[in-house]
This record gives structure tokens, C-alpha cells and sequence, in this order.
């Protein structure tokens, strides 16, 4: 009888993007969008930047490893690996991992979005390392919060930095990001969208 | 959703939602230390009407992984022996302030009938014949782990088909996911209309075997054998028992699965049970990771229900 445990397995099969909503999830409503505040080609130049910043802060990138908040730092986590593997090429690059902070909330349910939790993903230790946690949007520091207890639960790095491509204010916890792509002053009411194409302030409808 | 009583409630997308929380509590589970605090501060109620130590221990092996707290409640040791009625077991539990209940009876519908008492979230964890949906969870879980598609897989059912609440749950969730499903049993253990459930029916175990997927073998349940169902252990696991030349014309890909506890000699022979296609200890493994999804969705939802919109 075999005795392998039940494999992680398939997280990365295409066709299981959950779009269904049988478990329910916060309402969502439609985003519109008013300005645009950052182009694609910004977004490129601010990670680039972010990318100099992290090298001159680390000195060396041999223990930097790039960790991607679910669901929207992850882009942001690559992107910024990218512009550092190409700052100062590393043997097999920058390692970049990702963590969702689901399970460590303290609103469990009530954040928007699906309910249903991503696959952490880190498949590298971070004990001694200098951990860079990536996030596309800093506005209450909750996340980053839960994200904190999330990436040590998994050891004890040597210091973990911020980086966010957004700091749209309004902090609620005592927490300031190392490194900012684009600080932007918005309302409480208004919303921020974020791809690399763009970041686009505007409201919920 | 707030309870999960059947299969049929969840549909395939409600499937394939557990199955995708479930993977992130596999991560979760292969961790040194395999414990979140998602559920600090709930607490999940077992109350088992029924005899189970794996389902009800899988379930606060679960709850415990997520930190919720457990309180346990078996009907044997309580005052329903006292002449309590279930009601009122229900709501003293209940007023102890609990999130969840995981409910086993012997009654088929009892969940249904507490959901409807109860402000807490209901997980059935098995009633009467009628359903047991976090088994059928957890089987589509580990099929899935193994890489299999759904879409068209064939599945041949073996055993006593009538009393078995997962054999029904099962169908309902292999065929919501588009597999090909074959009840294989004597007339004497198929329910009266067992074509409404949706599946080929076959009293002849050596006929599909070569066209089998997955072959999964039910419990013969020897508190039964007094009704002459069928006329020895013996005599149906020469019938319908996975021996070993049964198991040679089984394909070399095909999964051998079983709820448990296993009768050895009975369902499958002993020389079987170390197969390398066989995945029980697969599927207990994966008990676990699909309660803690569950757990964590009905408690989730439940949370995000009372958000205002």
C-alpha cells in the first residue's frame, strides 16, 4: 500500500481558475475608474527604481529573496525580480515566492474578493535571508500584517522589507513600506486598481 | 452557503471551489509545523449520534490545524441515553457558543433537520443511507491529486449500494464532474429505482473490471448480514471481493479506492491491500485537507454573510 501523502499537486493547472460563487464572497461591485496615475511604462520605471533601491539597501543580492502578496503583489513580486535579475544577474536569479495572508487575518471572511485562499508558495527558506514582501496596493497595513505572521511562520528571516507599488496613506497599524513605487493621496471612499498596464484611481459603484 | 448537507447543494462549481481551497490546506499540512490560526477563536461542535473514530477524529484533526477549538459530543456517553431529544441536545450544545456543528446520525436527514434549529454552520459528516459529502470530497481530491480529468472517467462502484450514504454521495459528485459511474452489485443490495441515481448498473464485477478507472470498493457491513442479503462474506467476496486475479485484469493505472475501515477478505483480499493502486491511506490523508477546506469555507462565508454589502 502506498503511503505518499496526497500531493499539493495541481495547483497550477490552468482550468481551475475559480471564478463560481457557490461559498459566497463579498459583494463586488463594478469599479470605475476616473484617473490614471500611473502608465505601463511608469510601472516599469518605478520597479527598475525599486529594483536600484533594494540593491543599494541589501549590497549584495546572494540572500534577497522576493515574496508576492496574494493576490495582487504577485505580478509585483515578479516584476521586481525581473528588474533585479537584470540589475545584477544572480546564478539561477532571484528566488520569488509567494504567501496569501488569508489564514492569518483577523476579519476572516470579510475581505473582498473570493474567499477561497491561493496556494503559498514558497519553495526556498527564508531563515537568514533578507526578505522583500511585495504588495501592489499599501493602504490599511492589515494585510501586511497578516502577511508578517504568514512569512514566519515558515522561520525567522534576517529582515523583512516592504515594497509596494502604491501607498495610497491611511494606515491603521504601525507599519511604513522600504520601498515605494508611487505615494498617492486618495480619499477613504476611493479605490485604487492596479495591473501593470496601469494604476487607475476612480470608485466603487 | 452556511451548511453543507449534500453533494447536490454544491454542484460542480462548489466542487471545484473545496478542491481549490483544499490545495492551499495541502500547503498548509506539509508544513514542519502544519497550523494556521484561521479559525483562532471558533469553535466547532462534533456531535456523533453514530460510531465513527475516523471521520469525527479527521474532523478535529482538522479544526485543530486551523486553531479553531473543538468540543467533542458523543451520543453514547450524553444524555440522549437519558431520553433528551435531539432538539434540545442541539440547542444545549449550541447556547455553549459554537460556530459549527459536525453532525453524524443515523437518521437519514438529522443534519437537515438541525440546520434549520441551529444558528451555528451544519456539516453533515454522515446521515442514515442518505449522504456523507465530505467523503465524496475528499475521493474527488485524491482522484485529482493523481492527475485524472473527470470529464468521461470511469468509475465502477462495488458493494452494497443500498445502505450506503457514500455510494450516493459519491455518484452525485462523479457524475456532477462528468465521469462515467457503474453501480456493481446482486440485485439483493441495489436500492428499488437505483437507475434515478444516475449510474450503468452491473451485477457482474469481472465484465467492467477491463473498463475501470477507478474501482471503488464500499464496506460490506456485517451488522447486515442477517438480513440474508447475500448468502456469506465468503460467498460475495468470491463474487464481487477484489482478488488477486481480479486485480491483475485491472489496468496498471487504475486507482483502487475504499472509505474504511477495510474487511480484508471481504471486500479485497489481504494480498491486495499492498497494491501500489491502492490509495487508502491516500484518502485519509486527504480527509483531513478537505474538512479543513470545508471548515474554513462554510465558517468563511458565514463570516462574509453578516458583512454588509
Amino acid at each position: 500500500m502506498t503511503t505518499t501523502p496526497g500531493p499539493a499537486s495541481d495547483h497550477d493547472t490552468p482550468d481551475e481558475s475559480i471564478d463560481s460563487n457557490v461559498f459566497g464572497r463579498r459583494q463586488q461591485r463594478a469599479f470605475v475608474a476616473r484617473t490614471l496615475v500611473l502608465t505601463g511604462e511608469e510601472i516599469q520605471r518605478a520597479v527598475r527604481r525599486m529594483g536600484h533601491e533594494i540593491l543599494e539597501r541589501n549590497a549584495s543580492l546572494d540572500d534577497v529573496v522576493v515574496i508576492g502578496l496574494e493576490r495582487g503583489g504577485v505580478p509585483i513580486a515578479r516584476a521586481i525580480a525581473a528588474a533585479l535579475d537584470q540589475i545584477e544577474p544572480t546564478a539561477g536569479g532571484v528566488p520569488v515566492g509567494s504567501v496569501d495572508a488569508s489564514f492569518h487575518r483577523d476579519d476572516l471572511g470579510s475581505q473582498p474578493g473570493s474567499i477561497i485562499p491561493a496556494v503559498t508558495q514558497l519553495p526556498f527558506a527564508v531563515d537568514d535571508r533578507h526578505v522583500v514582501l511585495c504588495d501592489d496596493v499599501l493602504f490599511t497595513g492589515r494585510t501586511v500584517r497578516a502577511a508578517l505572521d504568514a512569512v514566519t511562520d515558515f522561520g525567522r528571516p534576517r529582515s523583512i522589507q516592504l515594497a509596494v507599488l502604491v501607498d495610497r496613506g491611511h494606515r491603521e497599524l504601525p507599519i511604513r513600506p522600504d520601498y515605494v513605487g508611487k505615494n498617492l493621496p486618495t480619499a477613504r471612499n476611493e479605490s485604487v486598481r492596479v495591473s501593470l498596464d496601469g494604476v487607475e484611481i476612480g470608485e466603487l459603484t | 452557503m452556511t451548511d453543507l448537507l449534500t453533494i447536490d447543494q454544491l454542484g460542480p462549481d462548489g466542487i471545484r471551489e473545496v478542491m481549490a481551497c483544499a490545495d492551499a490546506m495541502a500547503e498548509v499540512c506539509s508544513r514542519p509545523v502544519p497550523k494556521v490560526p484561521a479559525l483562532k477563536g471558533r469553535t466547532v461542535a462534533s456531535m456523533f449520534f453514530e460510531d465513527s473514530t475516523r471521520t469525527r477524529t479527521s474532523f478535529e484533526t482538522a479544526a485543530r490545524r486551523l486553531s479553531a477549538d473543538v468540543l467533542n459530543f458523543s451520543a453514547s456517553s450524553s444524555s440522549v441515553n437519558k431520553g433528551e431529544s435531539l432538539r434540545d441536545t442541539v440547542e444545549t450544545i449550541e447556547a455553549m457558543g459554537v460556530d459549527a456543528i459536525v453532525v453524524r446520525h443515523r437518521s437519514s436527514g438529522a443534519p437537515q433537520q438541525i440546520a434549520r434549529w441551529a444558528d451555528a454552520a451544519v456539516i453533515n459528516a454522515g446521515d442514515g443511507w442518505h449522504a456523507h459529502p465530505t467523503q465524496s470530497l475528499l475521493d474527488v481530491y485524491t482522484i485529482r491529486a493523481e492527475g485524472r480529468s473527470f470529464e468521461g472517467l470511469r468509475i465502477g462502484i462495488v458493494g452494497d449500494i443500498s445502505h450506503s450514504r457514500v455510494a450516493r454521495s459519491n455518484i452525485a459528485a462523479y457524475l456532477a464532474l462528468g465521469a462515467e459511474v457503474t453501480v456493481v452489485a446482486p440485485p439483493t443490495l441495489l436500492p428499488p429505482h437505483v437507475e434515478a441515481l444516475g449510474a450503468s448498473v452491473s451485477h457482474d464485477l469481472d465484465a467492467v473490471l477491463a473498463e475501470t478507472d477507478v474501482l471503488y470498493l464500499l464496506r460490506m457491513q456485517r451488522e447486515r448480514m442477517d438480513q440474508a442479503l447475500v448468502p456469506s462474506l465468503g460467498e460475495y467476496h468470491r463474487a464481487f471481493g477484489l482478488t488477486l486475479d481480479r486485480a491483475k485484469s485491472l489496468s496498471g493505472s487504475a486507482l483502487i479506492m475504499h472509505p474504511g475501515p477495510m474487511n480484508r477478505g471481504v471486500e479485497i483480499s489481504p494480498e491486495v491491500i499492498d497494491d501500489p493502486r491502492v490509495r487508502v491511506l491516500n484518502q485519509v490523508t486527504n480527509g483531513v485537507i478537505v474538512r479543513m477546506a470545508v471548515l474554513y469555507l462554510v465558517l468563511a462565508s458565514t463570516a462574509s454573510d453578516g458583512v454588509a454589502s
